[in-house]
């Protein structure tokens, strides 16, 4: 058999998706952003409304979201994205709107934003990218930061009788009559990617329906704010993350 | 016998930051020694059991590898 490169379009069964612009991502190595990233703009291409999606981008490590989708992007002062996604899908409600928020940004400055936007029901996507840690400012401690996990405002690990204890905000919007759709997915291997990535597109597709708010959390790493290698940083995510944030839907719509 | 597949690695792009090595079933991948502009050691092939599953490109948070797969084939 002749040894002919297979390199060639028809071949073809994976490229970077042209809903991403080709700006190199800023984040550090082995960061999962640019994976949630990735799947998200792969979910709009399938989907084909590239041109009918406008983003809301958070305060944090993605602060700079706006660079990566090319769709309509919109920044939003820290914590606040739930409310100018409101206000975008109000005016444009037949546009498909998201937010992307990191846990600092979506769980402790704009819990009430959060809880709020959910409880109305506003047909939005918020996508929660949860590292248990403020990533961008140097790591400090967040409303997610597990308990005895050490942060740089917490050096000796998370002491709950004075630091309180985790939110799990994901089930608690989950409470509210206003969601439609909520998982808690990972991106840190191909199988989770998959799987996160098909709940994305599906929370997208339900925006049609106008039935209320999906979110979609993402358990994700900061191997500088954790100060672990990219892989060991999986490995610790697995083993003390997981436990505590169990993967998986949260609540379903009813058939 | 697996279907033949092939990828093409942007090392431009790449961070070095290993998890695709472990994603990938039949251990192609490796760290370069040398380094790219930015100073990371880029992922490269070291065999050719590449059979174009593209779990590499798919956990990649850089959108570095493009993926090829050769279309099945009727017989054989
Ligand atoms: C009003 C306001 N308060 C505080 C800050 C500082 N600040 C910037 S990002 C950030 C937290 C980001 O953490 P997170 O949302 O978890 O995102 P990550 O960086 O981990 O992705 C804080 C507190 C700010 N920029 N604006
Ligand atoms: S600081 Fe953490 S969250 Fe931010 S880009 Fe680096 S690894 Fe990612
Ligand atoms: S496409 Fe699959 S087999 Fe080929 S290098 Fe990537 S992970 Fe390995
Ligand atoms: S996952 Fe991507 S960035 Fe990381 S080493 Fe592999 S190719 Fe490079």
């Amino acid at each position: 058999m002749s040894e002919k490169s297979i390199i060639s379009p028809e071949n073809l069964v994976y490229e970077k998706t042209g809903v991403m612009t080709d700006k190199v991502l800023h984040y550090c190595p082995g960061c999962g952003h640019g994976t949630a990233h990735r799947i998200l703009a792969e979910a709009i291409d399938e989907l084909g409304i590239q041109g009918d999606t406008i983003g809301v981008a958070p305060v944090g490590c993605s602060v700079l979201a706006y660079y990566y989708f090319d769709v309509d992007m919109q920044e939003a002062a820290h914590g606040r994205a739930p409310a100018v996604a409101t206000g975008i899908k109000r005016v444009m409600p037949e546009k498909y709107v998201f937010t992307y928020q990191g846990d600092g940004d979506l769980a402790a400055i704009g819990t009430a934003e959060t809880i709020h936007a959910c409880n109305r029901g506003e047909n939005i996507l918020v996508v929660f990218i949860n590292n248990g840690i403020y990533g961008m400012t140097g790591g400090q401690m967040a409303p997610t930061t597990l308990p005895g996990m050490k942060s740089s405002t917490s050096p000796f690990g998370r002491d709950v009788s004075t630091m309180g204890n985790p939110l799990k905000i994901t089930e608690l919007v989950a409470q509210l009559p206003g969601t439609y759709f909520v998982t808690r997915q990972s991106v840190h291997v191909p199988a989770n990617v998959r799987k996160a990535k098909r709940a994305i597109k599906k929370a997208l597709e339900y925006q049609k329906l106008n039935r209320g708010t999906c979110f979609v959390e993402i358990v994700s790493n900061c191997p500088y704010g954790w100060k672990m290698t990219p892989v060991e940083s999986n490995k610790w995510m697995e083993e003390n993350m997981f436990p505590f944030y169990p993967l998986g839907d949260i609540k379903v719509p009813e058939k | 016998m697996a279907r033949k597949g092939d990828i093409v690695i942007n090392i431009e792009r790449c961070k070095g930051c290993e998890v695709c090595l472990s994603a990938c079933p039949h251990e192609v991948l490796a760290l370069s020694k040398e380094v790219n502009s930015k100073g990371y050691h880029y992922v490269v092939k070291v065999n050719s059991e590449c059979t174009g599953c593209a779990n590499c490109a798919i956990v990649c948070p850089d959108a570095v590898i493009t993926v090829y797969r050769e279309k099945a084939t009727s017989g054989q």
